[in-house]
């Protein structure tokens, strides 16, 4: 429909030979990548970029469990451990995870809201162009004198300033680096949603992709500064006698932890948020009914929000905190909790009496439900202070993390791009295979981390390379749990690239059938530029009344 | 000017991977020099040229575009958020500067001295400390340098907020001028404001020679000098933008760019500017005068 619209407009334009050669197809070559302006270029790179950094994340995690298989050192020494842990953390937030939400939201956001691109394309192929070279940077510390980091993705002080290798300099100015490139990602996105959209869609009939994203917009804009703050002191506590960090001169390095949480916090919902929108997404399509309660998934999203900037010390507990701060922010924490658990129930009273089918994108959507729910509930123990003095540091707080960062955003990202990839690339994944590495890493990844939650409750600390006897056996089913979800991938690598080049062309635009949204309104595959013209009203009123509110 | 219907989306560029390249020789060559690498020295100063170069070439490229009337509203519009929020992220760079003084004023040098629950910590830490704002003695000075008092704020702060209000003030006649076509005005309220900046710069430079040389108040005098030069030092490079930025802007008003419908350039310099201004009045309260 809006394919020929497309087609048509190609058309005048070659005929009134308009000189805009951005109407017509990709550059070839290389250079194309580099120069391109393109949402989906873009977004192709992001994505493309994400994978690549989970591999080398991935990697650095097989050398921790491996280490962590049986008691004692058994293959890297204690220091090299440590900067495994500290870079496995550092890539697969900054170089996996958010990446990839941000190739999505590329991908997609125009597609949803009937945009022609983004709203500054030149600086969103900048955004993009920052992080291998930021990548580079973070992982060239690993091999100068003295290590790279090895203080922990948290790199609290004094581990960070007073007691660091060189090479943290170089960590420092990555971070920096993958700030700003950050930054300028969120500032295309809410410029992109806020003057882009088709005109006659308005707030309420966005997507909840669109909608989360733009909320996590706002929370990368307000988070990321401060981080680049936190940073700044490091290098100004390392290299020019300043003292923010250093009680010796009036600071203190527990301040360093509450800038730290500042951002921290954010951050993590920075790493669900979009997640809810995908699965929000996926779930009305293939339960083939509206998304319940549409607007309480925004205004809950938007509390989470909010919530999140004034809950960063229950990373904090131990740190000495007055009682009355441990009580507020105990209670705070637990508050978060609420909006969350609206979107838990909003998603399962849409599959409720659903004519469900399990095409492998929802496979993904159930198991985020229910995984990320576990990852909830931990994170509710850990959120009541008495019982966090138990917890912290301890396993159960990476079990905790990596229900809600691996289960929850990893898996959402999976989730998206089964969903949306035949509308990229025009094939259609072998549904069979892809089944087949569901269940094999559901389970796997259910091996590596839930046992993990028993070895933190009886005591195990995390960040170490050893442990006494009695964690043996948890440790080596987690390690092998481990094993099997890191070979998995090696399955899905096969899978997506076997999709693009040999699948089964689609022939439909509406890849799903019940799949409601802009973004099946245009050609399979998604041609190189689309909407040059906005979808009408009529359409837009169409396709989101999956919203189940009009 | 085009519709609505027709967005403009720019041709492909090269300026952002050279701004990538550069960025990256800057940051990773300042990495090198702080440990000593020659190597690093030369990159950081390549990487610098190479962004001053990007800079240069990017924006004029887009104020070529702007000028033959590429862009529509649409793009000005999205050209404003850009321009909002990245000053809202700003603030928020500041604000974590600001948190730390507040940190450490209201809550660290007071439980170093013993305040709340902290008497254990003033006892078994630095007995003899004793927690006053500003703080001049701080708990343990073998590697810091103790200054002889601060700056006072009823002098060269005082006259530094009223040269940074006063140039505000007109900057706003220049866009009044502007919106009014009047092009003399345009031009010299930018010059004034110009020369403000400039006023006020070498009046901070002038403090800082006066704490560096007599009052031994320094990057190094512990917490208080930290806050104090790094609030005041990152306003001050803001400034320096700022001002760059001005002069930029009354070459092109110079050259006839701008009219009173489409002057995003204009505007977006003068929202920074007021940034700046409104984060001085920040700093005037809490740093220099509470
Ligand atoms: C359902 C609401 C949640 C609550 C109540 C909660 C609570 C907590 C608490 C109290 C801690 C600190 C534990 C400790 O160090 O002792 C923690 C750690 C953590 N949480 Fe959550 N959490 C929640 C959801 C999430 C989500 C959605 C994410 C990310 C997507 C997340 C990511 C993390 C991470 C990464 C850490 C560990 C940080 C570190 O390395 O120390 N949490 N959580
Ligand atoms: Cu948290």
């Amino acid at each position: 429909m809006s394919t020929t619209t497309t087609d048509l407009q190609d058309e005048i334009d070659t005929l009134e030979g308009s000189h805009d050669d951005h109407h017509h197809g990709p550059e070839k070559g290389l250079m194309r990548w580099v120069k391109t302006t393109n949402h989906k270029d873009i977004g192709t790179l992001y994505i493309w970029f994400a994978f690549s950094m989970l591999l080398i994340g991935g990697a650095m995690a097989m050398v921790i469990r491996a280490e962590l298989f049986m008691p004692g050192i058994q293959l890297v020494d204690p220091q090299f451990f440590n900067q495994m842990t500290t870079l496995h953390g550092l890539i697969m937030v900054f170089g996996a995870i958010m990446p990839a939400f941000v190739g999505l939201a590329n991908w997609q956001i125009p597609l949803m809201i009937g945009a022609k691109d983004m709203a500054l394309p030149r600086m969103n192929n900048w955004s993009f162009w920052i992080l291998p070279f930021a990548g580079m940077m973070l992982i060239s510390t690993l091999f100068m004198e003295g290590g790279g980091p090895a203080f922990g993705w948290t790199f609290y002080a004094p581990l960070s300033t007073t007691f660091a290798p060189d090479s943290t300099d170089f960590f420092i100015f990555a971070v920096h680096m993958l700030g700003f490139s950050s930054i300028m990602g969120a500032i295309n996105v809410i410029a992109t949603i806020m003057n882009m959209r088709a005109p006659d869609m308005k707030y309420m009939d966005m997507p909840l992709f669109v909608w989360t994203w733009l909320i996590t917009a706002f929370l990368l804009i307000a988070a990321m500064p401060v981080l680049a703050g936190a940073v700044t002191m490091m290098l100004t506590d390392r290299n020019f006698g300043t003292s923010f960090f250093d009680a010796a001169g009036g600071g203190d390095p527990v301040m360093f932890q509450h800038i730290f949480w500042f951002f921290g916090h954010p951050e993590v919902y920075i790493m669900i948020l979009p997640a809810f929108g995908v699965v929000s997404q996926i779930i009305p399509t293939f339960a083939r009914k509206p998304l319940f309660g549409y607007s309480s998934m925004v205004y809950a999203t938007a509390s989470i929000a909010l919530l999140s900037f004034v809950v960063w010390a229950h990373h904090m507990f131990l740190t000495g905190m007055p009682i009355a701060g441990q009580l507020y922010f105990m209670y705070a924490t637990i508050m978060i909790s609420v909006p969350t658990g609206v979107k838990v129930f909003n998603w399962v009273t849409t599959m409720w009496r659903g004519s469900m089918t399990f095409e492998t994108p929802m496979l993904w959507a159930v198991a985020f439900v229910i995984l990320f729910t576990i990852g909830g509930f931990s994170g509710l123990m850990l959120g009541i202070a008495p019982a966090d003095i138990q917890y912290h540091d301890t396993y159960f707080v990476v079990a905790h993390f990596h229900y809600v960062l691996v289960t929850g955003a990893l898996f959402s990202i999976i989730a998206a791009v089964f969903y949306w990839l035949p509308k990229w690339c025009g094939n259609m994944y072998n549904e069979k295979l892809a089944k087949i590495h569901f269940w094999w890493a559901v389970i796997s990844v259910n091996v590596l981390f839930f046992p993990q939650h028993f070895l933190g409750l009886a005591g195990m600390p995390r960040r170490i390379p050893d442990y006494s006897l009695q964690f043996a056996d948890f440790n080596m089913i987690s390690s092998i749990g481990g094993f099997a979800f890191g070979a998995s991938f090696i399955l899905l690598t096969y899978i997506i690239v076997d999709c693009i080049r040999n699948g089964k062309p689609v022939k439909e635009d509406r890849v799903w059938d019940s799949a409601k949204g802009l973004e099946w309104t245009v050609a399979t595959p998604a041609p190189y530029h689309t909407f040059d013209n906005p979808p009408s009203k009529k359409v837009i009123l169409e396709e989101s009344s999956h919203i189940g509110e009009h | 000017m085009q519709s609505r219907e027709e967005y403009y989306v720019p041709s492909g560029s090269y300026w952002p991977i050279v701004g990538s390249i550069g960025m990256f020789a800057l940051l990773g060559g300042f990495a090198g020099s702080l440990h000593g690498s020659m190597a690093g020295t030369v990159g950081m100063i390549l990487g610098f040229g190479i962004i001053i170069f990007m800079v240069f070439g990017w924006m004029g490229q887009v104020v070529h575009e702007s000028e033959t009337g590429d862009y529509n509203l649409q793009v000005d519009k999205s050209f404003r958020m850009g321009m909002a929020w990245f000053i809202f992220s700003e603030v928020m760079f500041f604000a974590a500067f600001f948190g730390a003084l507040f940190y450490a004023r209201q809550l660290s040098v007071p439980w170093l001295g013993g305040e709340g629950n902290n008497a254990f910590t003033n006892q078994f830490l630095w007995p003899e400390f004793k927690s006053v704002w500003p703080l001049i003695q701080m708990p343990d000075a073998s590697n810091f340098s103790v200054p002889k008092g601060i700056i006072d704020a009823w002098h060269l702060p005082a006259l530094n907020t009223i040269t940074l209000l006063t140039s505000g003030a007109t900057l706003t006649w220049a866009h009044w001028a502007l919106m009014n076509k009047n092009r003399n005005q345009l031009i010299g309220g930018l010059i004034a404001t110009i020369v403000l900046g400039v006023i006020f710069l070498g009046l901070q430079v002038s403090e800082y020679m006066e704490a560096y040389q007599h009052l031994d108040l320094k990057l190094t005098s512990g917490i208080y000098g930290s806050t104090f030069f790094m609030l005041t030092g990152f306003h001050g490079f803001h400034v320096t933008l700022g001002v760059l930025m001005l002069i930029v802007i009354l070459m092109r008003c110079i050259r006839g760019h701008f009219n009173n419908e489409r002057h995003f350039g204009f505007e977006a310099v003068a929202w920074y500017w007021h940034f700046v201004d409104v984060v001085w009045l920040g700093l005037f309260v809490v740093v220099y005068w509470l």
